[in-house]
């Protein structure tokens, strides 16, 4: 029967709380080369690389009605051909596989970072922006491909209806991405001068954008954003950071040192994040998707702390709180 | 709405105003120049204030940036400005109407002094009181410590998009179609009109938003400028570096006459070629030098 969403890249920790969300209400299949720790009896995960033919197989038996492709390397340490090679053609191929073997739906995850932060960016970007996102930061390359690839094949194939979703930053109590893990530094850098509005989107929430975009009869590009924006300082307060400000002619080559030596975690173009605008406009998925945030800002900022929303999980005030209260 | 002024009980708005602990040197410069901003206006200007609302987040901020606390301490400085330095007269300014518009202006002054005094202006004598958003140089985000700062006091980059987004939530938007050109021109040109931009008719048409021309009087004489350092610019990145017989573009007293004209509302199609939206673009023009020559005559001199 033609009844699971398959997921790529399901062991992650994206993975991971897309599964725990979607698989009360849906049959959940994934393809991870990482095995999927703890994972339930039910759940079927097909320990394979994307590249590989035997992934064909998953979707040769016609169980799968919709793909939720997330296989994607952000790795900055990997070299580029290995993960230009995982991400591009993986995707190509199990994109590939969906459209001969019947699938009706395939969501890909692509991100705000494919527009790139520029000091031109308008303050609110729209789904017609130009992905100059690797023009400044050439490593990404792999990524803005798979989003253009993703657009070009919604128009290949139009029997299969095929939506982009464009997240701002995914930050979360389990992810560990560039941006959570900056948030998670007690001294993080800023750049001496600078602060501009940052848009954060939390784990669950991006989830959530990818339920919606199974709805029957959505196509398209969207852009996903959590529940408003405000500028960097204003993230640091709330997490109690004490940032180091570096001027920014200086943090870039010292960055680049760092980042060679292995004592910073960040290639140096991501300080653009810190300096220029990549936010964007998300009313898209809102009227079409019906997409909207749950977490509050508060919540979304705090979540890197790995503190769950209060209406899942009361969390006692802390004295200070209490005080400002 | 991004930005409205609503009548809510002044009461209740100064209350959320009251301060906040203010931390460290610039939590207590900030406080220092609230202060500063409410001695020079009295009762009348808490009142205006107050009346500005803004859709802020618990962080203070609207979807642009611009955070209200932070620019009633910021404008201060400009407050003094407007109120002792340059002595602003306005003329007309109750043609202002609500809603979304364009003001159209002469730029001049080496110093963009007059953009901040039309926002004091739609501040403290329109009505109703309102934040003005001027759309800033592209370069502007690129200068550390300039680009937050104005983002909090609501400025924003000029970029079609911003402006047709900030029309659509019913703001008022300050345009130089001049642009630098207009700016840092040579003495020799003052009062004369440099060549006219023709993005804001585009937009005015889309939009269907009014235009109010205004004509500055006074910002000329307030740095002459000898010559413009093109190369020393160039090196740093500034679109100019007039030079001026105290060195640095420093203002002198000047007294500012700011002169509003009645509302220009057109039609047509956006898409139109770019001699068809010229013709409309002139009579802006002409309206703007028309309120420039009356200033001229009217004014008693350039100081007083």
């Amino acid at each position: 029967m033609r009844d699971a969403v398959l997921i790529t890249g399901i062991s992650g920790n994206l993975g991971r709380s897309l599964t725990k969300l979607l698989h009360r209400e849906e049959r959940v299949m994934g393809i991870d080369r990482r095995p999927f720790a703890g994972k339930p009896k039910d759940l079927e995960v097909h320990q394979l690389d994307i590249r590989k033919k035997k992934v064909e197989d998953v979707f040769r038996r016609g169980e799968v009605k919709a793909l939720i492709h997330m296989g994607i390397i952000h790795d900055p340490r990997l070299p580029a051909t290995e993960h230009h090679s995982f991400n591009v053609l993986g995707t190509k191929a199990v994109l590939e596989y969906a459209a001969k073997h019947g699938v009706n739906k395939v969501v890909v995850l692509s991100s705000t970072a494919v527009y790139g932060p520029s000091p031109d960016n308008d303050n609110f970007l729209t789904e017609d922006a130009p992905l100059l996102g690797s023009s400044r930061f050439p490593e990404i390359r792999d990524l803005v491909e798979i989003d253009m690839y993703a657009q070009q094949y919604l128009w290949k194939h139009p029997e299969v209806e095929t939506v982009i979703l464009r997240p701002v930053h995914i930050v979360g109590p389990t992810v560990k991405n560039a941006p959570s893990n900056y948030l998670r530094l007690q001294r993080p850098w800023v750049l001496a001068g600078f602060d501009p509005m940052v848009q954060l989107i939390h784990e669950d929430d991006a989830c959530r954008a990818m339920i919606a975009a199974l709805k029957p009869g959505v196509r398209g590009v969207y852009n996903v954003v959590g529940p408003g924006e405000l500028p960097l300082s204003a993230v640091m307060r709330e997490l109690d950071r004490q940032p180091i400000a570096v001027p920014h002619f200086l943090a870039r080559p010292l960055l680049d040192k760092l980042f060679q030596w292995r004592v910073a975690s960040f290639p140096s173009p991501e300080l653009d994040h810190l300096q220029f605008l990549c936010t964007v406009d998300g009313a898209r998925a809102e009227k079409e998707l019906g997409f909207r945030p749950l977490s509050t800002l508060r919540e979304t900022i705090r979540s890197v702390l790995g503190e769950a929303p209060a209406r899942v999980r009361q969390r006692p005030a802390s004295p200070d709180e209490q005080g400002a209260a | 709405m991004f930005f409205s002024s609503a009548s809510k009980p002044a009461s209740t708005a100064l209350v959320r105003y009251e301060p906040e602990p203010k931390r460290g040197l610039f939590g207590r410069l900030r406080g220092a120049l609230e202060k500063w901003t409410f001695s020079q206006g009295g009762p009348d200007l808490e009142a205006r204030l107050a009346r500005l609302v803004a859709p802020q987040n618990e962080y203070g901020v609207d979807p642009f940036g611009l955070d209200l606390d932070f620019a009633k301490a910021a404008v201060a400085p400009v407050l003094w400005l407007y109120k002792s330095y340059f002595r602003v007269q306005t003329h007309g300014v109750q043609k202002v109407p609500q809603g979304p518009l364009l003001l159209v202006a002469n730029h001049s002054g080496q110093l963009p002094l007059d953009a901040a005094m039309i926002g004091v202006s739609m501040l403290l004598e329109a009505e109703p009181p309102r934040v003005c958003r001027a759309m800033v140089e592209k370069w502007a985000p690129t200068l550390p410590y300039i680009a937050p700062f104005f983002a909090r006091i609501g400025q924003v980059v000029g970029t079609p998009e911003n402006c047709r987004r900030l029309l659509a939530a019913g703001e008022t938007i300050m345009v130089f179609p001049e642009g630098v050109r207009g700016l840092n021109k040579p003495w020799e040109k003052r009062y004369r009109l440099q060549e006219f931009g023709l993005g804001f008719m585009r937009l005015a048409l889309e939009t269907r938003a009014p235009i109010v021309p205004v004509g500055v009087v006074g910002a000329e004489e307030q740095a002459v400028q000898l010559f413009d350092f093109k190369a020393a610019a160039k090196l740093i990145g500034f679109p100019a570096l007039p030079i001026t017989p105290t060195l640095l573009p420093l203002p002198l007293p000047v007294k500012y006459h700011l002169w509003f004209g009645d509302p220009m509302r057109f039609s047509g199609s956006p898409e139109d070629e770019d001699h068809e939206l010229d013709k409309k673009v002139r009579e802006v023009k002409a309206a703007v030098q028309a309120l420039i020559n009356r200033g001229l005559e009217e004014r008693q001199g350039v100081f007083f």
